[in-house]
């Protein structure tokens, strides 16, 4: 990536991520956002974070054509311990925990 | 005696936000390490954390910015990821939009999972809090999480460079993803959207431009908003 593409990046996040924060409280007399705005606004994280990692998942093998197993096993195994323990950190060491071992015991 | 009564509305958000600093610490460690391995000088990472201070879009945009995705796919993704603090804004609005304007811009840049966490509930159980009290409670449950994320990024930062190559440091990113996403599986819906997104992605993924992105994630939001009416409609 260029300085330039990076800097462009942050200052537009920066300043991108400030307008969503002062979006309301900055605004006196509250506007509501309309129900269908916020019905979908509701499922932004849960649709656009698996977009994002499903093809890193599914392509993850060195040409690129199909999942790495050990990657493979490692996202499901953070995904089921997420979903049942509620916990961030332990979602995340359980995946890192799983790759680490497949790594070592497959070389 | 008011200002007693603010100190105390102060200290006692830093202490309901201390066990946040366990989230807020890793989060910003991994954001230092990732992006310090992806070529950004110290600067440029502490300028990135204090600007945003969000740890998913700042994932997001470091992913897509090393898979050379345009700048503009770059920026809309990590703000659609961050979409929710609009929602955070308007919730806290009743309760501290009467505040001065100086006190509101200070809220608005710190306003992130935690400090709306902590702080609606309060004002919710509470409703007798004025609003210099509810200010300074909002500020105490900043302030705490707020260092830990400054200095956790710098730590990072420096750790990053002395990192052993052969750690898989390329998959730290799609794991903390699942993470985040895993936990927030709260309802029917919620799952739905995930799943549909999952789905689009992978026919999306050849799309050029890293546009396969915003269709998988505009048909998982549209997958989940219609189920929820249709799970209204059936209740």
């Amino acid at each position: 990536m260029s300085t330039l593409t990076l800097w462009t990046v942050i200052i537009s996040l920066g300043v991108g991520s400030f307008l969503l924060r002062f979006s309301f409280l900055g605004m006196v007399g509250d506007r509501p956002l309309p129900p269908w705005l916020l019905r979908h606004l509701r499922y932004t994280a849960v649709a656009i974070l698996p977009a994002m990692v499903t093809p890193l998942v599914a392509f993850s093998n060195d040409a690129g054509t199909g999942p790495e197993p050990g990657r493979l096993l490692a996202a499901l195994v953070a995904v089921a311990v997420g979903m049942k323990t509620k916990n961030v950190l332990a979602s995340i060491g359980a995946g890192a925990a799983v790759l680490t071992l497949y790594i070592l015991i497959m070389g | 005696m008011s200002t007693t009564i603010t100190k105390t509305a102060f200290w006692r958000g830093i202490r309901d936000s201390a066990p946040f600093t366990l989230v807020a610490g890793p989060f910003a460690l991994l954001f230092g390490v990732l992006a310090t391995e992806a070529g950004l000088n110290l600067f440029e990472v502490m300028t990135f954390s204090l600007a945003v201070i969000a740890g998913a879009a700042q994932f997001t945009a470091l992913q897509l910015m090393q898979e050379n995705a345009p700048t503009v796919v770059v920026i809309i993704s990590a703000l659609a990821v961050n979409l929710r603090v609009a929602m955070y804004s308007a919730a806290l609005t009743p309760y501290l939009g009467r505040a001065p304007m100086w006190q509101r811009v200070f809220a608005a840049y710190l306003l992130v999972d935690q400090s709306y966490a902590l702080s609606h509930q309060k004002f919710e159980t509470e409703p007798a809090m004025t609003v210099p009290e509810r200010m300074a409670y909002y500020m105490g449950t900043c302030m705490l999480v707020m260092s830990v994320w400054y200095g956790a990024s710098l730590a990072g930062a420096i750790i990053g460079n002395a990192l052993p190559p052969q750690i898989p440091i390329d998959f730290a990113l799609p794991i903390a993803f699942l993470a985040m996403v895993a936990p927030a599986m709260r309802t029917l819906p919620h799952v739905i959207a995930a799943f549909t997104a999952v789905v689009v992605s992978l026919f999306a993924a050849a799309v050029p431009w890293s546009l396969g992105l915003v269709i998988a994630g505009a048909a998982g939001m549209i997958a989940g908003a219609q189920a929820e009416l249709w799970m209204e409609r059936r209740a």
